[in-house]
């Protein structure tokens, strides 16, 4: 008998602890093969410290529940190992290391042990509006808030995973980026291709919804108080929360 | 090159590691001390003087004019030692208006059990010329209870540029007491580049730089200290001349029950003089020390000096932050390490990088 494993993210009964305080309760969600969901929720909600429990960060400890990732349980693994299985992120806030240049970090995310400027580097560069000179630039040294945005995408199409984090891809970038970047976000998790093609999973984080306008996410979850207290189509949820605000929005919901 | 069947081949892969090469490539010349003798003092051009000082002595009654004239005979013990019981050292004399493209190499070894090294060198760039000096200086695997005592003078001339890049690669049973004056005369520039990576018993070294009108003084220094190894290392700059300029830049890393103590002085003397320090220091275990000592005098309202030392662990931010592209816990250390050493020095040779990264990747094990 061939055990086929499953091919998702699934997460059972999650609840995690930051620096003592228990910050995400009961978390279930279940991302499909090929699947992108969106994630929304006012701050402090626990959006972000999911994404980083399911990276697995030292500071989010697990104290309950499962987070199973292509048919296996990963919150005993490093966060290295999880990423070698094919989980990447995009970061809000990504520290500034000196003496690391983005071209470095290009070769680390594509596995290459060269510190030279390769010519993958020098494409993916292009790809993402900046010149090969800003490569040399120290990781986030200087950046601004598009060019970290943009440098955290670059990072994950070097590295090619296949379920993406993305942690507010869309907040303090100008509108000539923001297309640009909607539409690599878009092709890095096979939006271009028809649905049964796809097989890269996707979540995101986002406040405005404004990258919504170049991905058509498959479902969206509302956080609140630590747990997702509502799930459903992205355009109803969003009107939902556009209309009355995250609360009513998701009384209406659990009522349902 | 030095054709000595007996002695062929035990020195060879030593003094490599210090950027020396017997072969020559992208060299203007070369000189060779191993313990008392000398093995190689040769230039490949004619706008270069080399030759052991001692000989040179003899041979340019002139040279008296530069002999302890940057530093003082009378300075310490050590320097008293070099001037009672000399054994050669280096004498570099670049012609006027010489622009040498391939940097000079020099290496002074030593290879005998309890040798006392003790050597006065002599490195004169006439005006409007530049050179590259690099020099390595090591100890043969094993060796024990050895001194080398290094006395060495610069005299960078009118408009002349000098980059002095320094490997120290001992043991941990060497001593170490380097003497350095450097004098540098109206719009001259002196870049110094120093780099010691591996265990030494005892180094404390604190180069006087005394900058003219216009001058310029810059010095870059990686410490690498591990094991029981003790380093004081340090430059005091006098901006003497108007308008004289400098920075100071050091990165020290400290491991196992190692102490660095890094030092920085600047004098700030006439009109329109400017100098920084910065002093970074990485921290990787509980047992070793760094002892940051950076310090600013103004002796003229005219003055612009500053400083900034630092001093901390791995930042686990960092570290987690290469782990999520997908290193693990020891890599992205190194990384980090790698990055925080990584200071930019022009035309040092292949060898020598690849030997520093390699040294980094090896040492970080296990941290």
């Amino acid at each position: 008998m061939v055990i086929k494993l499953k091919y998702s993210l699934e997460i059972r009964n999650l609840a995690v602890d930051v620096d003592g305080q228990h910050v995400l309760k009961d978390v279930n969600l279940m991302i499909e093969k090929g699947e992108t969901h969106v994630l929304l929720g006012p701050n402090g909600s626990g959006k972000t410290t999911l994404l980083l429990s399911i990276l697995g960060l030292s500071r989010y400890k697990v104290v309950r529940g499962e987070i199973i990732f292509k048919g296996r349980n990963i919150v005993d693994l490093p966060t290295d190992e999880r990423v070698k299985m094919g989980i990447g992120i995009a970061f809000q806030n990504p520290p500034i290391i000196r003496g690391i240049s983005l071209n470095t970090m290009l070769n680390v995310c594509m596995g290459k042990k060269t510190t030279e400027i390769t010519d993958d580097a020098v494409k993916l560069a292009k790809e993402l509006n900046f010149s090969e000179d800003f490569l040399t630039r120290d990781v986030n040294y200087g950046f601004s808030g598009g060019e970290i945005k943009r440098s955290e995408i670059m990072q994950l199409i070097a590295q090619q995973p296949d379920f993406i984090m993305f942690d507010e891809p869309d907040s303090g970038v100008d509108i000539e980026n923001m297309e640009l970047i909607g539409k690599i976000i878009g092709k890095l998790l096979e939006r271009d291709l028809i649905p049964s093609r796809r097989k890269k999973m996707g979540l995101i984080i986002t406040h405005l919804a404004t990258i919504l306008d170049y991905i058509n996410a498959d479902r969206a979850h509302v956080m609140l108080k630590g747990k997702i207290a509502c799930s459903g189509y992205p355009k109803e949820i969003l009107d939902g929360i556009r209309k009355n605000g995250y609360e009513k929005c998701i009384r209406t919901c659990q009522e349902q | 090159m030095p054709k000595n069947d007996k002695q062929d081949g035990y020195y060879k892969e030593d003094i490599l590691k210090v950027g020396f090469d017997l072969e020559e490539k992208n060299r203007s010349g070369s000189y060779l001390q191993i313990d008392h003798s000398v093995l190689a003092e040769k230039s490949n051009l004619e706008d270069i003087e080399i030759l052991n000082t001692v000989d040179a002595l003899k041979k340019y009654d002139w040279l008296k004019d530069y002999w302890w004239k940057a530093v003082s005979p009378d300075k310490d013990e050590y320097t008293k030692e070099v001037d009672i019981n000399q054994n050669y050292g280096y004498f570099i004399h670049v012609k006027p208006g010489a622009k040498v493209e391939f940097p000079i190499q020099s290496c002074l070894f030593v290879s005998k059990e309890s040798t006392h090294q003790n050597v006065h060198n002599i490195i004169i760039v006439e005006e409007g010329a530049e050179v590259h000096v690099i020099t390595g200086c090591s100890a043969l695997h094993g060796v024990n209870n050895a001194f080398h005592i290094g006395v060495s003078e610069m005299y960078i001339k009118k408009g002349a540029k000098l980059t002095f890049t320094m490997i120290h690669l001992w043991g941990p049973e060497i001593f170490v007491r380097p003497r350095t004056g450097v004098i540098i005369e109206e719009n001259g520039i002196y870049i110094s580049n120093y780099i010691c990576m591996n265990p030494v018993k005892d180094l404390q070294m604190s180069p006087v730089t005394y900058c003219g009108k216009n001058a310029t003084a810059l010095y870059q220094t990686v410490l690498y200290a591990s094991e029981d190894s003790k380093m004081d290392v340090g430059s005091v700059i006098y901006l003497n001349g108007e308008n004289s300029k400098t920075e100071v830049v050091s990165r020290t890393v400290a491991r196992d029950d190692s102490e660095a103590t890094v030092r920085g002085t600047i004098i700030g003397k006439n009109k329109k003089i400017k100098g920084h320090l910065e002093c970074r220091g990485l921290m990787l275990s509980d047992n070793a020390i760094i002892h940051a000592i950076p310090e600013l005098r103004a002796e003229t309202a005219d003055a612009d000096l500053s400083h900034e030392a630092a001093v901390g662990k791995i930042s686990e931010e960092e570290i987690e932050y290469l782990m999520s592209r997908g290193l693990n816990k020891e890599e992205a250390a190194s990384v980090i390490v790698r990055g925080f050493l990584n200071i930019d020095i022009k035309d040092l040779p292949k060898q020598l990088e690849e030997e520093i990264q390699k040294k980094i990747d090896i040492s970080m094990a296990g941290i």
